[in-house]
C-alpha cells in the first residue's frame, strides 16, 4: 500500500515533464564575476538605460560588485547627477508607448519576472537577447524566437549582426558584427548577470547569511536537545 | 540573597493582589497537565503559534515601508510595487524582513494543515473538543482572509489578477452578485479603492480576529485537556492529588520539547528564506514580479499553493442547476470544501478516536483523501486543459476526487461507525 501511495504522490511530479515546451539555452553562471558584472552593467547602461529604467536600483549600489564612487560616476551615469539616485530615464512613457506600440518595462525586477518551468529568468533573457532575427513584417524589421511580436527592436545588432529565420526554424547568420558569435555571447552572458544581479543586489549575501544562520541553529539545537533529554529522562 | 528574594515575592504579592497573574500561570503552563505521550504531530500547535508571532513582528516593519497607493510613479510603476522593491533594497534588513513575511504564509498554511491533519488523525475534535475544533476552524478560515488579503498587497500581476478572479466570483450569486462584487472592490475593477481596503483587513481587521479567536482556541484547550495520539481521556486517571497519572506539567516539559521543535522549524524556514525564498515559484510567484497591470490578463491565473486544492474543487463544477450558472455551484463547492471540516465532530461515529485503533476502512479512505486533496492541490496550479503525462487529462480526475472530497466527510457517518476497532489501551503508550 506504501508503494501505491508513493507512486500515486510522485505522478504529478513526473508529469512536469509534459506539456507545451519554450527551450531556453542555460544562462553562464557569472553571479560571482565581478569583471563580468561590471561589463554587464557597462552594456547594460549603454545598450538598455535610454528607453528601459530600472527605477529602484540606485547608482551607488554597483559598489556591491566592485566599483567605487568615482568609477560609476566616471564610466556608468550618464544622466543623474548624485550617486544616490536611482537608474531613470528621460524618456516619457507616453511617446515611448506611441514609438513602440508598448512603454519599455522598467528592468530592476525583470530576471525574476521572466522565471517559469522551462527556465531561469536568466536563461529566458539569454535567449531572447541572442535570438531577435530580421523580419520586414515587423514595424521594427526585428523579431524574436522567445517573445514573438516583440516590440523592442534588435538594440545589439551591431555587435551580433543580422540573423535571419529559415524555412526549418533555424537562426542563421546572414551578416556578421562586430563581434564573433561566442564573444557575442560571452557579451550577453556579462549583461544577462548584470541583469540577474540587479533583480535581487543582495543575493549572494543572503545566502552567506544563511550558512551561518544554519550553523547558529544547529549550534542551538545541540543545547536544546540535551536540555529536553535532560528534562525528560523520568518520564516514562 | 534572602532580601532580593523577599522583594520579588513582596512584588509578586502585589501584583497577584491586582491581577491573577500567579494563577494563569499555573493554569496555562506549570500546572496545566499534558498527556505524556506527545509525537512529532504534536509541535505543529506550537509552532503555528510562533509564525503568527513572526507575522506580526515582521508585518509591522513593513507597514513602516510599505504604501498602498495603485498610482503610478514617474517611471510607470504603480507605488506599492515600486515600495516593496525599496524594502527589499533600501530599507536596512527589509529584505530579510520581507523575505520572512512571504515565506511567513506558506509556513503559517504549511503548519496549519499539519496541525489540522493530527487533529483528523487522531479524533482531536471529537467530544469534548468540539468548539476547540471549531473556533479552530474559525482560525483557518480567517487565515485563508489573511492570505487572500495580503497577497493584493505587492501588487503585481498575480496579486491584481488573482483578487480579480476570487471577487468575481462573487458575482456569480445571483440577483446581488453584481452589486456584491462592486461593493467588496470598491470600484468596477480591482483598483486603488480594493488595494487600499485590503491593506486594512490585512493589518487590523482580520489580525484582530484572528488574535481573539487563537486566545479562544487555547482557553477551550485548557479547560477540557489535550487529546492525545491514544485518543483516551488522561483526566479519567487521577492521583490522590487530582493529577492524571498519565500527564506532565506543560511547562517544562513541553516548553523545553517546543524548544526542540522551534530550532528545526526555523532551520528548514532559513533555508527557504536564504537559499530559495521564491519557493521555486510556490511561495513569490514569478508572474507578481511584474506590476499590475490591468490591461494586460496573464495566460494562466492560478492562486498560491495552499488555495489551490479549493480552486480545483471550484473548476470541478460545470454544470448549471435550477437554471444558475455552474459558476455559482462552483463557488459553493469552494466554500463547502473549506466550511465541511466544521462538520466533523458530528460526522465521525467511531467508538474510538485516534487512528491508532481504528480499522482498514477508516485507513483507506483517509489516505486516499490525503493523495486526493494533494493531486487536487497540484492541478490547481495547472491550466484546466493539464494533461498528466501529456495524454491524462486532469480535468476529469479533478472532478473524480472533487466527489470524493466530499463524499468522504458526507458517508463518515456510516463508514466510521461500521469499521472494524481495535481495543483502546487504559493508559496512554509510549510509542
Amino acid at each position: 500500500m506504501k508503494k501505491f501511495l508513493t507512486a500515486i504522490l510522485f505522478a504529478p511530479v513526473l508529469a512536469f515533464a509534459a506539456g507545451p515546451t519554450l527551450h531556453l539555452d542555460r544562462a553562464p553562471d557569472k553571479a560571482n564575476d565581478m569583471a563580468a558584472l561590471q561589463n554587464g552593467a557597462k552594456i547594460f547602461v549603454n545598450y538598455c538605460l535610454n528607453c528601459h529604467s530600472a527605477s529602484y536600483m540606485r547608482y551607488n549600489r554597483l559598489k556591491d560588485i566592485g566599483l567605487s564612487d568615482a568609477q560609476i560616476k566616471d564610466n556608468l551615469m550618464f544622466t543623474a547627477e548624485k550617486v544616490g539616485e536611482p537608474m531613470k530615464i528621460a524618456m516619457q512613457r507616453a511617446e515611448a508607448k506611441v514609438w513602440f506600440g508598448a512603454a519599455p518595462p522598467d528592468l530592476t525586477v525583470i530576471a525574476r519576472a521572466r522565471a517559469s518551468e522551462f527556465g531561469s529568468g536568466a536563461d529566458w533573457l539569454y535567449t531572447y537577447l541572442r535570438t531577435f532575427y530580421r523580419d520586414e513584417k515587423r514595424p521594427s524589421g526585428w523579431n524574436n524566437v522567445v517573445f514573438e511580436n516583440v516590440g523592442m527592436p534588435h538594440v545589439l545588432w551591431e555587435l551580433q549582426g543580422e540573423q535571419v529565420m529559415g524555412a526549418d526554424h533555424k537562426l542563421t547568420l546572414a551578416k556578421p558584427g562586430k563581434l564573433k558569435p561566442q564573444e557575442f555571447d560571452a557579451a550577453v552572458g556579462d549583461l544577462v548577470a548584470y541583469l540577474n544581479y540587479m533583480g535581487e543586489p543582495m543575493a549572494e549575501f543572503r545566502k552567506q547569511l544563511g550558512v551561518i544562520v544554519l550553523i547558529f541553529l544547529a549550534v542551538i539545537f545541540v543545547f536544546a536537545y540535551a536540555l529536553k533529554r535532560e528534562y525528560w529522562k523520568d518520564v516514562h | 540573597m534572602s532580601k532580593v528574594n523577599a522583594i520579588l515575592q513582596g512584588t509578586l504579592n502585589w501584583v497577584d493582589e491586582r491581577f491573577p497573574l500567579t494563577s494563569n500561570w499555573k493554569a496555562h503552563l506549570s500546572e496545566y497537565y499534558a498527556p505524556k505521550n506527545f509525537n512529532f504531530w504534536y509541535f505543529f500547535g506550537s509552532l503555528a503559534m510562533l509564525v503568527l508571532v513572526i507575522q506580526i513582528v515582521t508585518g509591522i516593519f513593513l507597514t513602516m515601508h510599505y504604501k498602498p497607493d495603485a498610482a503610478l510613479n514617474a517611471s510607470g510603476v504603480p507605488v506599492a510595487f515600486a515600495s516593496v522593491e525599496y524594502i527589499m533594497r533600501d530599507v536596512s534588513w527589509g529584505w530579510l524582513i520581507r523575505y520572512m513575511h512571504s515565506t511567513g504564509a506558506s509556513a503559517f498554511f504549511l503548519v496549519v494543515y499539519l496541525h489540522m491533519f493530527r487533529g483528523l488523525l487522531y479524533g482531536s475534535y471529537r467530544k469534548p473538543r468540539e468548539l476547540i475544533w471549531l473556533f479552530g476552524i474559525g482560525i483557518f478560515l480567517c487565515l485563508m482572509g489573511e492570505a487572500f488579503f495580503g497577497y493584493l498587497l505587492p501588487w503585481g500581476q498575480m496579486s491584481f489578477w488573482g483578487a480579480q478572479v476570487i471577487v468575481n466570483l462573487f458575482s456569480a450569486i445571483p440577483l446581488i452578485g453584481n452589486d456584491l462584487s462592486i461593493w467588496l472592490r470598491g470600484d468596477y475593477v480591482v483598483g486603488d479603492a480594493t488595494l487600499n481596503r485590503f491593506f486594512a483587513f490585512h493589518v487590523i481587521a482580520m489580525p484582530l480576529v484572528l488574535l481573539g479567536l487563537v486566545g479562544a482556541h487555547i482557553i477551550a484547550l485548557h479547560e477540557v485537556g489535550s487529546n492525545n495520539p491514544d485518543g483516551i481521556e488522561i483526566k479519567k486517571k487521577k492521583d490522590a492529588n487530582g493529577i492524571p497519572l498519565d500527564g506532565i506539567p506543560f511547562h517544562p516539559y513541553y516548553s523545553v520539547k517546543d524548544i526542540v521543535g522551534v530550532v528545526v522549524f526555523l532551520m528548514v524556514f532559513s533555508v527557504i528564506v536564504f537559499f530559495m525564498p521564491e519557493g521555486g515559484g510556490y511561495f513569490l510567484e514569478y508572474n507578481n514580479f511584474f506590476p499590475a497591470d490591468p490591461l494586460v490578463t496573464p495566460p494562466h491565473i492560478a492562486p498560491v499553493w495552499y488555495f489551490t486544492p479549493y480552486y480545483s474543487l471550484l473548476r470541478a463544477v460545470t454544470y448549471p442547476l435550477f437554471g444558475i450558472d455552474a459558476k455559482f455551484w462552483g463557488v459553493v463547492a469552494m466554500g463547502a470544501g473549506t466550511l465541511i471540516f466544521a462538520f466533523l465532530p458530528w460526522l465521525d461515529r467511531s467508538p474510538v478516536k485516534s487512528i491508532r485503533y481504528r480499522g482498514p476502512i477508516t485507513k483507506w479512505l483517509l489516505s486516499i483523501w490525503v493523495v486526493g486533496f494533494f493531486i487536487l492541490g497540484f492541478l490547481g496550479t495547472k491550466d484546466p486543459a493539464y494533461k498528466f503525462f501529456g495524454f491524462i487529462p486532469g480535468a476529469p480526475i479533478a472532478q473524480l476526487l472533487s466527489v470524493y472530497y466530499f463524499l468522504f466527510f458526507l458517508t463518515m457517518p456510516i463508514w466510521s461507525s461500521l469499521d472494524r476497532c481495535k481495543p483502546e489501551p487504559d493508559r496512554v503508550t509510549m510509542k
